[in-house]
C-alpha cells in the first residue's frame, strides 16, 4: 500500500496532549517556593522546556534566608488542563515546597521593574522626561544626551511606558519579570 | 563530634547502604569511584556483581528491584560511567522503577575544568531522575544517601542518583544514622474526596458494561494492592485487563481475566474498553499504547482513576473521579464502603455484557496459522509457556514483537513475575534484567524472552552471567530481522525494508560455546518441546537460537491513530489500515 502523507497532518495525533479546541488558553502566575539549592532553578526550567510549557517571565531570588528556601514567579499560558499538568509535575519535584496559582487563588499584586535607556536631545529629551514624570518613573542616572528612567508597575504600565518612549529615543530595557504576591492579610 | 568519631566518605557509602539493608550492587568500577570499590573490598555484607556495561547495572537492577519490591543499587565511575547509566535511569523513571545509582566524580576542586572523565553528571541526569544530588561535603553524605532511599522507594516509585567526587570520598565525616533523618522529604499525601469515592461507587453498583484496567501501579503497591484488586474482581465479578506492566496482578487463569489491552492487546479487552459505561482504572496511566485515538477512547463510560501521582490525572484522558493516594489503601477504603453499602453490582445488565464478552473472546483475536515446517513464533512462546509455567518462573524480555507475543501468549499468575520495558522500550533491557533476576532469585527458573537484534544491544553480558555462574536461559526468537520495525514498514512504508535487516548475525551456539555455556539451535516445529527441556533442564546459562518465521507479524493491533474498536486482526484485514494522520504517530 503506498502512504500519501501530507505535511502537518495530526489532527489525530495522541501526541496532541495539550488539546487546544476544548479550552482557552490563559496566563497564569504561579508562586512556587523551593529549597534554595544547587540546581533548583535548572530543574523548574528543565521541566517546562522538557515538556513543552510556555515561560513567558520568570523571576528567582531567595526570599527566606534561614530556611534557605526562594520564591519562583513564573508567568505561563496554557489552557487549563495544562496549567493543571503544569502544578502537579512541579509539585512532584524533591525541592518544591509549595506551587500557588496566584490567578485562581484570588486577587495578587503583580509588579515588574523596567530600565530604560533613553537618548535624545531638545524637545524628544525634555518630553521623555515629562512622560517619565507622568509615569513616576524615576530618572536614575542622566547625562547631557541621556536619561536612565526607572519605572516599577504592572506589565502593561511598563509596556505603556516603552511604547511612548520608543519615537522618543529610547535605546535599551532591562525588565526583571514579574513579581507577585496575593493581596489581603492571608499568607500563601 | 571528635575526630574518633569520623569516617571516610567511603565508609560512609558502604555503611549507610548496610543501614538500608542493600544486600546486593550491581556496578563497574573506574577512577572516581575508587575509594568506594576498595571499602567494599574490605567487608562482607554487600555483594557486588561486576557487569561488562554500565547500562547493563541499572538494567540488572531494575530486574533486581522489579522482582523482588526491593531498591536496586548501581555503583558507577564518573563520565562514561554515568552517561552510559542514563538509559536506565531513563527506563527506570518511565517504570517507575526504585534504583539509587552511585556515581563517581573528579574532585570538587577540579569540576568544571573539563578534568579526565568529568561530565556534569547531575545535570545530564535530571531529566531521567526523580532527584539527583551532587555531594559536596562529606559530613552530608551519610544524610543524601538516606535521603536517596526514601526518595526512591516513596510514592510513585522511581530512579535518583547520588554523585560523590572523589575527594568527598577520601575527606573523613560523620556518619548520620537512618532513623536520624528527619523525614522532610516525603511529599504529603492528599486524603480520599470521600464524596467523590461515593459517587464511584454507585456508579460501579449501576454499571450495566463495566470494565476494571489494572496497571503497574498495583505491582509497585504491594501485595495487599494485588490481594485487594483480586477480591474486588471476585466480588463484584466485573471483567479486568490489564497494561503489559500490570501482567500478573489478578491472575492469567482467573476466569474474569481478557488479557493484555492496547495496542497489541486482546480485541475482547480492547472491545470493553471501547464499549464500556464504568471503567476502573487502577494504577494506571492512560499511556498512548492504551488509549489509541485519544478522541475516540472510551466515549461512555464513567472513568474512576486511582493513581498515587497527581499528574497522572487527566494528563492524557481526562477522567470523571480522581482518587489520589496508594492503591492499596484506596482500594481497600473502596470495597469497605462498597461493602457497607450491601456489595450491590447490577447483576442482570452484567450477564448480558458477559455474553458481548464471550462473543468477542471467539473472535480469538490471539490465533495464528501454525506450520509444520517453519517455527511460528508465537507457537514458539506458546510452547514455551506450557513447558515453564509450572515452574517457580521469572519471565524478561526485551523490547519488539517478541514482547507482545510474551505478554500475549504467557499467563502470569503473581506479580512481580514479569519483567519487561515498557514506557522506554528499551531494546537491550531484558539481558542484564534476567541476570538482575536470577541473582535475587538463585534458585528459580529465569527465562529471558528475546529478540536477536534486542539481544546483541547487551550481549557482552554473558560475562557477567558466567561468572556468577547464573542459569539465566536467553529464548532468542530469530527472524534476522529488527521483527517490529519491518512490521510497520510493512504496514505503513510501502514494504521498502529501510536497515531493518540484521546482517552479519553471530553463530549464537558457538557464541555461546565461545564462553563455556550451552547453545541450543532449533528450526524443526517437532523438535521444539525436546529442545525446551533440554533448556530448562541444563542447570547453568543457555541461548536457545530459535529460528522463527521472518515474515510473521504481531497482531491484533491497533493501528495508529485508530479507536479501540477499530483494530486490525490478521493479515487479511491489514490493507489501507492505517491512514496518513495515523502514520506520523510512533
Amino acid at each position: 500500500m503506498s502512504l500519501k502523507l501530507k505535511k502537518g497532518v495530526n489532527k489525530q495525533s495522541a501526541y496532541n496532549l495539550r488539546d487546544p479546541n476544548l479550552d482557552y488558553e490563559a496566563a497564569h502566575t504561579l508562586s512556587i517556593i523551593v529549597d534554595n539549592e544547587s540546581g533548583v532553578l535548572a530543574r523548574v526550567i528543565g521541566l517546562f522546556s522538557g515538556r513543552g510549557y510556555n515561560i513567558d517571565s520568570l523571576t528567582v531570588a531567595e526570599v527566606d534566608p534561614d530556611g534557605h528556601r526562594s520564591r519562583i514567579t513564573i508567568v505561563t499560558t496554557g489552557t487549563p488542563k495544562v496549567i493543571n499538568q503544569i502544578k502537579a509535575q512541579l509539585n512532584r519535584m524533591v525541592p518544591v515546597h509549595e506551587v500557588i496559582d496566584l490567578t485562581l487563588k484570588g486577587k495578587a499584586v503583580q509588579r515588574e521593574l523596567a530600565i530604560f535607556k533613553v537618548v535624545a536631545n531638545g524637545n524628544q529629551r525634555v518630553e521623555s522626561l515629562r512622560l517619565a514624570d507622568v509615569f513616576r518613573a524615576k530618572v536614575v542616572d542622566s547625562t547631557l544626551k541621556s536619561f536612565t528612567f526607572e519605572l516599577t508597575g504592572t506589565s502593561e504600565k511598563i509596556d505603556a511606558f516603552a511604547e511612548l518612549m520608543a519615537p522618543l529615543g529610547l535605546k535599551e530595557i532591562a525588565r526583571t519579570g514579574i513579581v507577585a504576591l496575593l493581596r489581603g492579610d492571608n499568607s500563601s | 563530634m571528635t575526630q574518633a568519631n569520623k569516617i571516610t566518605g567511603a565508609e560512609i557509602v558502604i555503611k549507610a547502604l548496610i543501614d538500608q539493608g542493600v544486600d546486593t550492587v550491581f556496578g563497574y568500577p573506574g577512577g572516581a569511584i575508587l575509594p568506594i570499590y576498595d571499602e567494599l573490598f574490605q567487608q562482607k555484607k554487600i555483594k557486588h556483581i561486576l557487569v561488562r556495561h554500565e547500562q547493563a547495572a541499572t538494567h540488572a537492577a531494575e530486574g533486581y528491584a522489579r522482582s523482588t519490591g526491593k531498591i536496586g543499587v548501581v555503583f558507577v565511575t564518573s563520565g562514561p560511567g554515568a552517561t552510559n547509566s542514563v538509559t536506565g535511569l531513563t527506563d527506570a523513571l518511565m517504570d517507575s522503577v526504585p534504583i539509587v545509582v552511585i556515581s563517581g566524580q573528579v574532585p570538587t576542586f577540579m569540576i568544571g575544568n573539563d578534568a579526565f572523565q568529568e561530565a556534569d553528571t547531575v545535570g545530564i541526569t535530571r531529566p531521567c531522575t526523580k532527584h539527583n544530588w551532587l555531594v559536596k561535603d562529606t559530613n552530608k553524605l551519610a544524610e543524601t544517601i538516606h535521603k536517596a532511599f526514601e526518595v526512591a522507594g516513596s510514592g510513585r516509585p522511581g530512579p535518583v542518583l547520588v554523585d560523590v567526587p572523589k575527594d568527598v570520598q577520601f575527606a573523613s565525616g560523620c556518619y548520620t544514622k537512618k532513623n536520624e533523618i528527619k523525614k522532610k522529604f516525603i511529599k504529603k499525601e492528599s486524603s480520599i474526596d470521600l464524596n467523590l469515592l461515593d459517587e464511584a461507587i454507585s456508579r460501579l453498583e449501576r454499571a450495566e458494561r463495566p470494565i476494571i484496567y489494572s496497571g503497574g501501579g498495583v505491582i509497585n503497591s504491594g501485595q495487599s494492592a494485588v490481594n485487594s484488586l483480586r477480591n474486588l474482581v471476585a466480588g463484584t465479578n466485573f471483567p479486568i485487563t490489564s497494561t503489559l506492566m500490570g501482567l500478573g496482578s489478578y491472575p492469567a487463569s482467573g476466569k474474569n481475566w481478557l488479557g493484555m489491552l492496547g495496542m497489541h492487546g486482546t480485541y475482547e479487552a480492547n472491545m470493553c474498553m471501547h464499549d464500556c459505561d464504568f471503567m476502573l482504572c487502577i494504577g494506571a496511566r492512560f499511556d498512548d499504547r492504551i488509549t489509541g485515538r485519544i478522541d475516540a477512547f472510551s466515549p461512555n463510560s464513567y472513568k474512576v482513576h486511582l493513581d498515587i501521582d497527581p499528574s497522572s490525572i487527566n494528563k492524557n484522558i481526562t477522567v470523571d473521579a480522581p482518587l489520589i493516594g496508594d492503591v492499596s489503601q484506596i482500594l481497600s477504603v473502596l470495597i469497605a464502603r462498597w461493602k457497607e453499602r450491601g456489595s450491590k453490582v447490577n447483576k442482570k445488565k452484567l450477564s448480558a455484557w458477559w455474553k458481548s464478552i464471550e462473543s468477542w473472546k471467539a473472535v480469538q483475536s490471539l490465533g495464528y496459522e501454525n506450520s509444520s515446517s517453519v517455527i511460528k513464533p508465537q507457537y514458539a512462546v506458546q510452547r514455551l509457556e506450557e513447558l515453564t509455567k509450572s515452574y517457580n518462573r521469572f519471565v524478561s524480555t526485551e523490547v519488539g514483537q517478541h514482547q507482545m507475543w510474551a505478554a500475549q501468549f504467557m499467563g502470569f499468575e503473581e506479580p512481580n513475575r514479569w519483567m519487561t520495558s515498557g514506557g522506554l522500550g528499551t531494546m537491550g533491557y531484558g539481558f542484564p534484567a534476567s541476570i538482575g533476576i536470577q541473582i535475587a532469585h538463585p534458585n528459580s527458573l529465569v527465562i529471558n524472552v528475546a529478540g536477536e537484534a534486542s539481544w546483541l544491544m547487551n550481549m557482552q553480558e554473558l560475562g557477567t552471567a558466567v561468572q556468577y555462574r547464573l542459569p539465566v536461559k536467553q529464548f532468542i526468537l530469530n527472524n534476522e530481522r529488527l521483527g517490529m520495525v519491518r512490521q510497520w514498514q510493512e504496514l505503513l512504508h510501502g514494504e521498502r525494508y529501510s536497515h531493518s535487516w540484521s546482517d552479519a548475525l553471530p553463530d549464537f551456539v558457538k557464541l555461546a560455546e565461545a564462553y563455556g555455556i550451552k547453545g541450543i539451535r532449533c528450526e524443526d516445529p517437532a523438535m521444539l518441546d525436546d529442545n525446551i527441556r533440554e533448556m530448562i533442564d541444563y542447570p547453568g546459562p543457555v541461548i536457545f537460537d530459535c529460528l522463527v518465521e521472518k515474515h510473521e507479524n504481531c497482531f491484533p493491533m491497533i493501528p495508529s491513530g485508530k479507536a479501540h474498536n477499530e483494530m486490525i486482526l490478521g493479515e487479511q484485514t491489514e490493507e489501507n489500515s492505517i491512514s496518513d494522520d495515523g502514520a506520523v504517530l510512533v
